[in-house]
């Protein structure tokens, strides 16, 4: 636990002092800022429900960008074997990384509070799906970091560490698509299954055990993939 | 200290190492000689864990590095061959983290870190960024990292490969100072490096162990006969079948001594031979008679001094030859 809170601090440190952590918060952040106010002045309620579901479709692209250097740059650069050697489980490795970007990606939410905050000094927004979109927000993030955690896994590369987390997340959001055109039973268990659809009860003030524990087990099913990728690559190379 | 018994690694069809054991005693600086792609690296990354074994075992203080990996790392300090850096931190900021993951605990960190600090000569560059330090401080933290925690065994990859001289004999001063209260493993393809640190040797080819003594023994048990280079103008077997037959010779064989198998036995109607004779035997006179009487001219006859590279060349042409033809497949 002590060295899950060692790794956690030394990749924190690593996302603020090289500028990856500033760039995609800054895109985030802008791409955000453009939905809030044309949300707002378009709609003129004081709301966030659009700006934060266009706020979770944005950090679909983001997640990979932020995670995909993690685990793919120890394995580049060696410093994996330190790591590896060390008496510190995989587990406490892959967790503490992850956490590091969980933490950065709460910065960035931190930051887009300025937006309901912007609300209620004008206006009177209902609280309540604010503060239940902002935890669906945290969820829906949490996963999307720990598919691109995993992603990070599997290669040496950033680049196709990206590109594959990428894709995983693309493939988890567009279930929802497939679901329009394949009816029935098999339809909807495809749609249970997309990573969007369970974040739209959060957006309208729902806190649902289901969709909450759909992220959670998201996020430990990516992340338990990781510490057995790494742990495979004992035996491979 | 390090128990490595019928030790196998394979990749796929390829062979890492095969069936490899060896013991390492306490207090014991052990050499690991070998062509690149010998293995070494392997070897060194079983025993440390980074890399599962297909078979076999390896025990570092009595605990098996795949049963009990937690209790066996905590008694490692392990130097890979590029030495594990964070290029983003500073030197001290880099050992603290380490003494972090190796759990020391917080109230002897400092002093320990200071120790370590002093004994690798890090004193000019502990406030810098790491990616600032040059190649030879680089080693050195490296090496500061392997050292902490005070580990029984320390594994060093090469630790003096893409240095400067003057670097390369610091870091060997330096690691035979450790081997007083330390058990290690040294990987270097560079010989004299070997045989000027280590107590014994490990020649390790094309994955399997060739040979294990101290420096002396082996080139004791070379030089246990000379050898000489002979070149005669004549049927290539029909030289080698007498040179053969003549009394304090042990073996013939076809090609240029010391360069090993495979060189080729001169040119057509000449006899390039290296011939293995007892040491107190003087088969010069003999086989000059013995040519002479046959008619075959005597080109060239000289005595050729073995010495602890042509020791490693000989124990290790194979490789040679497979490293020859992967360039000739390659290109």
């Amino acid at each position: 636990m002590l060295k899950t809170w060692s790794i956690f601090k030394r990749e924190v440190a690593a996302y603020f002092l090289s500028p990856i952590a500033y760039v995609t918060g800054a895109v985030f952040l802008v791409l955000s800022g453009y939905f809030f106010s044309i949300l707002l002045f378009a709609t003129r309620s004081a709301s966030m429900q659009g700006t934060l579901g266009n706020m979770a479709v944005t950090f679909i692209f983001v997640a990979p960008v932020l995670t995909m250097r993690l685990l793919a740059e120890e394995k580049k650069l060696g410093t994996d074997e330190l790591l590896l050697t060390s008496p510190v489980s995989i587990t406490s490795i892959v967790v503490g990384k992850y956490l590091a970007s969980v933490l950065t990606y709460l910065v960035f939410l931190a930051v887009t509070l300025i937006y309901p905050a912007i609300l209620r000094h004008y206006g009177s927004p209902d609280m309540g799906p604010i503060y239940s979109g902002y935890l669906g927000m945290f969820l829906f993030g949490a996963a999307c970091l720990a598919a691109g955690t995993f992603a990070s896994a599997l290669t040496e590369n950033q680049m196709v560490a990206g590109i594959v987390g990428f894709g995983i997340l693309l493939l988890f959001w567009i279930l929802s698509w497939v679901s329009a055109a394949v009816t029935g039973p098999v339809g909807q268990a495809i749609s249970m299954l997309s990573i969007l659809k369970h974040f739209d009860d959060f957006q309208k003030g729902i806190i649902d055990l289901s969709h909450t524990l759909y992220y959670l087990s998201f996020v430990f099913v990516f992340l338990f993939l990781a510490v057995r990728t790494i742990d495979s690559r004992r035996w491979s190379a | 200290m390090i128990e490595v018994k019928n030790l196998t690694k394979t990749y796929g069809r390829a062979r890492g190492v095969e069936d490899l054991t060896f013991s390492v005693e306490k207090g014991e600086i052990l050499g690991f000689l070998g062509p690149n792609g010998a293995g070494k690296t392997t070897t060194m990354r079983i025993i440390t864990g980074y890399l599962a074994a297909t078979s076999g075992t390896v025990r570092v203080a009595g605990y098996d590095v795949f049963e009990d990996p937690m209790e066996a790392r905590r008694r490692i300090g392990y130097l890979p061959e590029n030495p594990p850096l964070y290029r983003e931190m500073t030197v001290r900021g880099y050992l603290h983290f380490v003494c972090e993951i190796k759990g020391i605990p917080r109230s002897r960190r400092s002093g320990h870190i200071a120790r370590v600090v002093e004994a690798c000569g890090l004193g000019p560059v502990y406030g810098r960024l790491i990616q600032n330090i040059s190649r030879g401080f680089k080693q050195r933290v490296g090496l500061a990292q392997a050292l902490l925690g005070d580990p029984d065994v320390l594994i060093l990859d090469e630790p003096t490969v893409g240095l400067d001289p003057r670097q390369i004999i610091e870091i060997r001063e330096l690691v035979r100072g450790l081997g007083s209260k330390h058990t290690i493993i040294l990987s270097s393809h560079v010989l004299p490096e070997v045989s000027m640190v280590c107590g014994r040797v490990v020649i390790i080819n094309n994955g399997r162990l060739v040979a294990i003594d101290t420096p002396e023994g082996l080139a004791r048990r070379l030089r246990g006969s000379r050898c000489l280079a002979v070149r005669v103008r004549g049927p290539r077997d029909g030289v080698v079948a007498e040179v053969g037959a003549l009394a304090g010779v042990r073996s013939v064989s076809v090609g240029e001594a010391g360069s090993g198998a495979g060189t080729p036995g001169g040119p057509a109607g000449e006899a390039v031979l290296s011939v293995e004779t007892e040491l107190a035997a003087d088969v010069r006179e003999a086989l000059f008679f013995k040519m002479a009487e046959r008619g075959w001219p005597i080109l060239e006859m000289r005595f050729v001094d073995l010495s602890l590279e042509d020791v490693f060349l000989r124990l290790t042409t194979e490789e040679k030859l497979d490293d020859a033809s992967e360039v000739a497949a390659s290109a």
